[in-house]
């Protein structure tokens, strides 16, 4: 007869509700509420700089071989500053956190769905600590992510923000909501445009697997809002500089300022047709096919 | 912490050990009680938003219209921009002309320029690579030109693309790249490094031809400036002010826009390079041992590698656009706060040590010639007034001199060193005699326009560049270098400092005065 060990109760387990008493109703703990304070407390920051320098590093090389371009535009920016971004798959937060300038890299928060990534227990730990995720509405309208943002900015960190609000369901960019601009404006630092290109093609919305691919990640100049520029305008500059980026990235510096100056750059957002010519549009850009290889060196 | 300005310091028994650069290595050296050190000025606070600076400087101009007035659609767009010889060590991305370029461009595309080509203005020197072109330019530039045929390197010896525009009033034929000359606008980006620089010496010598350079490249000229650091007083800027005008004449629109950069010149480790002996921290003193003890154990052809690798910390302390003159005035007064020292009288014996680099070997080997070129041409000219040197004086230069040439860079020195040398170090015999054959040979006219040559007269400048400093001198002394190779270039060989001295009485007499060039960081004595 095997002797079975006592079990542990409590202290060391959750005690039981007598019956008759109605429980606490319990307190809202994931979703924007989540608190991501100890996620930016010294350990969790070393844990995160592993994390970050390791084994994200080397998945991004090994899945999106980036390409960065543009640095040296950042080259006289000081203190903190808020990434802008396109947002076309899941790989583009591990691409960034992995390509931004040293001495912002391991200071920045991402904003990050709080209806997607911090849903449960698991994944909100899983988010703040891997990649300083703070959550943020997208489905209401509340001051208390801008709130928070605008304080972790004054406090030094700086916030990589996707402003499309999500990822492209089409392969073409969204729209530019407001809240980089805003946080902007209120924080006053500057807004540094990013262009990602070739993500969608690795691991787009509703992929199921991961392609390797080769990306580019194209920094842009920073920004600063006007005197009395509202953060509607502001906004579409930040957008207008994302798709200059983008013509740059796809053409060359000289055609995509050319076309910037001429007002011709080609919009993020894509033509407003039909779905299918959206997508006949995108030509090789949301291509699933994999990259053939040639069998035989390349002689010329 | 303000800059502290270069001085004068006096060595007594409480002074440290004096740093000398000796190639691709340094020397401590305990100069005599009574030498005097002279110091250059600690690097000058930045610009500390240079972009604004540089948009502002195109905006509003010196004597000449704001950049977008002079930029229509349908015009012709050249831009020449200074070569590979600056600035020393190369800097740290972005690159000043990248910044500088990339606003022009960004102001022509504003203005729907379409003809727009980028040539680097580099006279006889090699031509440069991509790599270099993109290190200079940036990949944003490069990619957008290059692959198009519209970003390229000057070529002095192509008949179809130069331009005979006259002569000067003493009969200097001015001949230059043909697509700058008939362009609607030309352009330049200029980094001033030392007082030499800029000016009309940009486009009259950076975009000129052999037939054009011979006027003010040559014996006559070179020892008739006293120095070419000092424009006023210089020969070589007066042939090329010349031709200034008769480019001018011509109809030639130029558009100068010139940089100064401010003397921070060593990264980490090697920024104990830059700091006075005294200041040195523990940290300094171990990063020196350490480094210099590595370096004796280093092969040469590594050493090299690493300190070719060094990318200065240079920032940007000035940028003026517009009137060539006008800009060159504020260009030369910004140098001069950087680099002019106060030094009162000259000196028996000058010493000077002499880093790995100089303006002909970047990414390649300083040959014997080119040692002579940097000690006697560049150092010993680094005066206002009067040279640091009295006449009939002794130079002591530190430098390993290796008989080495880089075969593909270097091959006119090759042979200018065993053929020209062994025979005569008299540079006015050497003019008379070799210049035309070297100038004129195809081979060398080949590996220049189309491999990575220095043309075949270039051996010939680097001497006559020196020509001032052998006229005036009473001997050169070299050591530590290899002694054939000193002896070929005509100077005498030495193996310690304290020879080097006894030596030198021989020439000036006993208890001669001592004077070092804490050098580089870049300075100017301004001799009184």
């Amino acid at each position: 007869m095997r002797a079975r060990l006592p079990r542990a109760g409590f202290p060391y387990r959750a005690p039981t509700t007598p019956r008759g008493i109605e429980p606490l109703p319990e307190e809202p703990r994931w979703g924007s509420d989540y608190e991501t304070d100890w996620a930016r407390r010294t350990p969790a920051r070393y844990a995160r700089f592993f994390i970050v320098e390791g084994p994200m590093r080397a998945l991004v090389r090994a899945i999106a071989s980036p390409t960065r371009r543009g640095m040296d535009r950042l080259d006289s920016v000081r203190g903190p500053v808020i990434f802008a971004a396109n947002h076309h798959s899941h790989v583009d937060t591990p691409l960034l956190l992995t390509s931004i300038p040293e001495r912002w890299r391991h200071r920045t928060v991402v904003a990050a769905a709080a209806d997607y990534f911090f849903t449960n227990r698991y994944t909100s730990v899983a988010s703040a600590l891997a990649m300083g995720a703070v959550p943020i509405e997208r489905t209401r309208v509340t001051r208390r992510s801008a709130d928070e943002l605008a304080g972790l900015i004054a406090q030094g960190w700086s916030l990589l923000i996707f402003p499309e609000g999500g990822r492209s369901p089409d392969g073409w960019g969204q729209g530019h909501r407001g809240g980089a601009a805003y946080l902007s404006s209120r924080a006053g630092v500057p807004v540094v445009p990013i262009h990602l290109e070739g993500t969608g093609r690795i691991f787009a919305k509703g992929d199921k697997r991961v392609r390797p691919g080769s990306t580019t990640v194209t920094f842009g100049a920073p920004l600063s809002p006007e005197p009395r520029e509202s953060s509607t305008r502001f906004a579409a500059r930040i957008e207008a500089a994302v798709a200059a980026l983008a013509d740059e990235a796809r053409t060359d510096w000289w055609s995509a300022r050319r076309r910037a100056h001429a007002g011709a750059t080609p919009a993020l957002t894509g033509p407003e047709t039909t779905s299918w010519r959206r997508a006949w549009a995108l030509g090789d850009r949301r291509s699933r096919r994999r990259r053939d290889r040639p069998r035989w060196p390349d002689l010329g | 912490m303000a800059h502290r300005p270069g001085f004068v310091l006096e060595v007594d028994r409480s002074t440290p050990p004096t740093l000398f650069h000796h190639g691709e290595g340094f020397r401590l050296e305990k100069l005599p009680i009574g030498s005097r050190v002279v110091y250059p000025s600690e690097a000058l606070s930045p610009l500390k938003h240079p972009d604004a600076a540089i948009r502002e400087a195109l905006l509003h101009p010196v004597d000449m219209e704001p950049l977008p007035a002079l930029l229509k659609p349908g015009m012709k767009l050249t831009i020449a921009f200074d070569d590979v010889s600056l600035p020393l060590p190369k800097m740290r991305r972005p690159d000043v002309r990248q910044r500088v370029i990339e606003a022009v461009l960004d102001l022509a595309a504003e203005a729907g320029v379409d003809d727009v080509v980028l040539i680097a203005a580099l006279a006889l020197h090699r031509r440069m690579t991509e790599a270099e072109l993109r290190h200079a330019v940036g990949d944003r530039v490069y990619d957008a030109f290059a692959p198009r045929g519209l970003l390229y390197n000057h070529d002095a010896e192509d008949p179809d693309n130069l331009a005979f525009l006259g002569e000067t009033d003493k009969g200097e034929e001015v001949e230059i790249n043909k697509r700058a000359a008939e362009s609607d606008l030309l352009v330049y980006v200029n980094i001033n490094l030392v007082s030499m620089d800029g000016g009309w010496k940009s486009t009259a010598t950076g975009l000129a031809s052999y037939r054009s350079l011979r006027h003010h490249h040559n014996v006559r000229t070179m020892q008739h400036s006293r120095s070419f650091m000092d424009q006023h007083r210089s020969e070589l800027h007066s042939s090329n002010w010349r031709m200034g005008e008769v480019l001018r004449k011509s109809g030639i629109k130029v558009f100068q826009i010139e940089t100064t950069l401010n003397n921070d010149t060593f990264p980490k480790p090697f920024d104990f390079l830059q700091k006075r002996e005294w200041d040195w921290t523990a940290r300094d003193r171990a990063s020196y041992v350490a480094v210099s003890k590595s370096l004796e154990r280093t092969p040469s052809r590594l050493k090299r590698s690493i300190f070719q690798s060094i990318e200065a910390p240079h920032q940007m302390t000035g940028v003026n656009a517009g009137d060539v003159e006008a800009v060159h005035k504020l260009t030369t007064a910004k140098v001069f706060e950087q680099q002019l020292v106060p030094v009162s009288g000259q000196t028996d014996i000058l010493t000077m040590g002499l880093p790995y680099i100089c303006p002909y070997n970047v990414h390649s080997i300083m040959n014997p010639i080119l040692v002579m070129c940097l000690g006697l041409g560049y150092f010993f000219n680094l005066y206002r007034g009067k040279p640091l040197v009295r006449e009939g004086g002794v130079l002591i230069m530190s430098h390993p001199t290796p008989w080495e040439f880089h075969p593909v860079h270097h091959p006119s020195y090759i042979d200018f060193f065993e053929q020209v040398l062994a025979d005569t170090t008299d540079p006015i015999e050497i003019e008379k005699t070799y210049e035309k054959s070297f100038a004129e040979d195809e081979w060398y006219r080949h590996l220049y326009r189309t491999s990575y040559a220095y043309h075949g007269v270039h051996p010939f400048y680097m001497w006559y560049w020196g020509a001032h400093a052998l006229q005036h001198l009473g001997g050169v002394i070299v050591v530590g270098g290899d002694p054939k190779a000193v002896r070929r270039l005509g100077f005498k060989p030495a193996s310690t400092l304290r020879d080097a001295l006894e030596m030198a009485e021989d020439v000036v007499g006993r208890h001669p005065s001592i004077t070092h060039l804490h050098n580089p960081p870049l300075l100017v004595a301004d001799v009184s």
